[in-house]
């Protein structure tokens, strides 16, 4: 008789101990996700100095332009904190398509092979932060699930595994996107 | 896959009743079998890439190719496989890899040229589906099977043949009718053992696309890239049936024009239960069935 509490308690144990490790684990993948996104945002901030020089070689008048995406970059760097660095990705962006859209009217500057490399360079950079965050939030996904379902929300009640947020879109770019080519009249904006 | 492993301990059940090797003439055949297929599968990279001729894409002159990759590959979780190109005119992409370290994915010239970055993002999405499946794992194990019931209905028709019955008759009629049914078995079974191999080939080529629309939450991409391959006319060159099932249309120039016509009959029936790839307008249907795919939004 005493074997088969034994053998019903050694099972529950390796379960909870089963149970415990998968949270972990899962709760790791969140962080290792989280620095993923870190790391393709560092990689578009060294990008972006050298993008300026291009432009400035051929376009040195568009200064305003120019002026703007560096601020922003240097907001986007100095931003502590999930929101204030979403926020500045935010205008770091905009600034951007200001850019690209600003050196349309440069057909040399189009054509440097420096400057194609470099936009498909920040157009791949722009590609894999939003798959990083969408990978980061599959990750926060499963990892509520495992908080959230029966047996486990006990084990993770125990052990305090508290919930994480969410890589929610910024506010501001759900809104349109507004394309100044310099001139101050037309303003282009997409299909919503 | 569970069906075609119950077929297979099936048959040899029925090879070790009418030989009387019992169970090991099915042990023996699984060995056999795995000594003969697991070679290939450890270096399907190598051969797969030998075989197509295909050189490594330089990261300055494919820079676009080797940025979406990346980026499917964070989104997957996978690390990054290597990329290689195969100088050919018909727009075609294949992965292979015994597992996602080793995993490569390679594009035709055509490819690159033909499709637009959307497009080739959903095929570049399609073939790194192919690898987190793991589906050179499961398509070698499911020709291992096959090996299997080749090798037993062999080695079963040289028992019968050479006279093996050296065992007391169970009971007349039943065991010459069961012996009947086992030569039966020996020669219908490699055919259906066949026939299930590309049935599961097809079935992966579906969940690739849709794991390849799950990656890229935009299935227009991948849609609009196998429309443009149904109108597409060049087969791949340097193909051949034994790599067929990794490209993502079928680059046998026979497979292509059957699935184009679009045939149909009893004739083209049996036809398509030796295609590697499901057809194309039936994938193409099966994306747009998704819900994001109703076209209500336009990139």
């Amino acid at each position: 008789m005493t074997w088969i509490i034994i053998g019903i308690v050694a099972v529950l144990a390796i379960a909870l101990v089963a149970v415990y490790n998968r949270l972990v684990r899962l709760r790791n993948r969140i962080e290792a996700a989280w620095s993923q996104i870190d790391v393709q945002l560092k990689r578009r901030y060294d990008l972006i100095p050298n993008l300026v020089e291009t432009v400035k070689g051929y376009a040195a008048h568009e200064r305003q332009t120019l002026e703007a995406v560096i601020q922003a970059r240097q907001q986007a760097v100095d931003a502590r904190g999930i929101e204030e660095q979403a926020q500045a990705e935010n205008i770091l962006t905009g600034a951007l398509r200001q850019l690209f859209a600003v050196s349309e009217a440069y057909p040399e500057l189009r054509a440097n092979q420096n400057f194609l490399a470099l936009q498909e360079e920040l157009t791949g950079t722009e590609g894999r932060i939003a798959f990083a965050r969408q990978f980061f939030n599959e990750q926060v996904l499963a990892y509520d699930n495992a908080r959230e379902v029966f047996p486990t929300n006990v084990i993770a009640g125990m052990f305090n595994f508290e919930a994480k947020p969410y890589f929610e879109a910024e506010t501001e770019s759900r809104e349109n996107v507004r394309v100044d080519f310099g001139q101050g009249n037309s303003q282009a904006q997409p299909p919503q | 896959m569970i069906g075609f492993v119950v077929l297979v301990a099936a048959i040899g059940w029925v090879f070790g009743y009418v030989t009387g090797f019992g169970y090991w003439g099915l042990v023996a055949a699984v060995a056999f079998s795995i000594l003969m297929t697991w070679g290939s599968y450890f270096n399907s990279d190598k051969i797969a890439l030998a075989m197509s001729r295909a050189q490594p894409a330089d990261p300055r002159a494919h820079l676009q190719l080797h940025n979406l990759v990346e980026g499917l590959a964070i989104a997957a979780g996978l690390p990054k496989p290597r990329l290689y190109v195969v100088q050919d005119e018909a727009p075609n992409a294949f992965a292979t890899g015994r597992d996602p370290k080793h995993a490569a994915v390679a594009v035709t010239s055509g490819l690159v040229e033909k499709m637009n970055r959307d497009e080739l993002e959903g095929v570049l999405a399609h073939e790194l589906a192919h690898i987190k499946n793991r589906d050179t794992l499961v398509m070698t194990l499911a020709v291992t099977l096959v090996g299997v019931v080749v090798l037993l209905g062999d080695w079963m028709l040289r028992a019968l043949w050479w006279g093996g019955h050296d065992r007391d008759d169970r009971g007349g009629g039943a065991g010459a009718a069961i012996a009947l049914f086992g030569v039966v078995l020996l020669v219908v079974a490699p055919l259906f053992a066949q026939l299930l191999q590309f049935a599961i080939s097809r079935r992966r080529e579906f969940l690739a696309d849709a794991d390849a629309v799950f990656l890229t939450r935009h299935p227009q991409g991948l849609t609009n890239a196998l429309r443009k391959l149904q109108a597409d006319q060049t087969a791949v060159r340097s193909a051949s049936r034994a790599t067929a099932h990794l490209w993502i249309e079928s680059p046998l120039s026979l497979e292509k024009a059957r699935g184009e016509r679009g045939a149909t009959g009893a004739g083209a029936w049996l036809n398509r239960l030796f295609e590697t790839h499901p057809p194309l307008e039936s994938r193409i249907e099966a994306l747009q069935q998704t819900t994001l795919g109703s076209g209500a939004f336009t990139p």
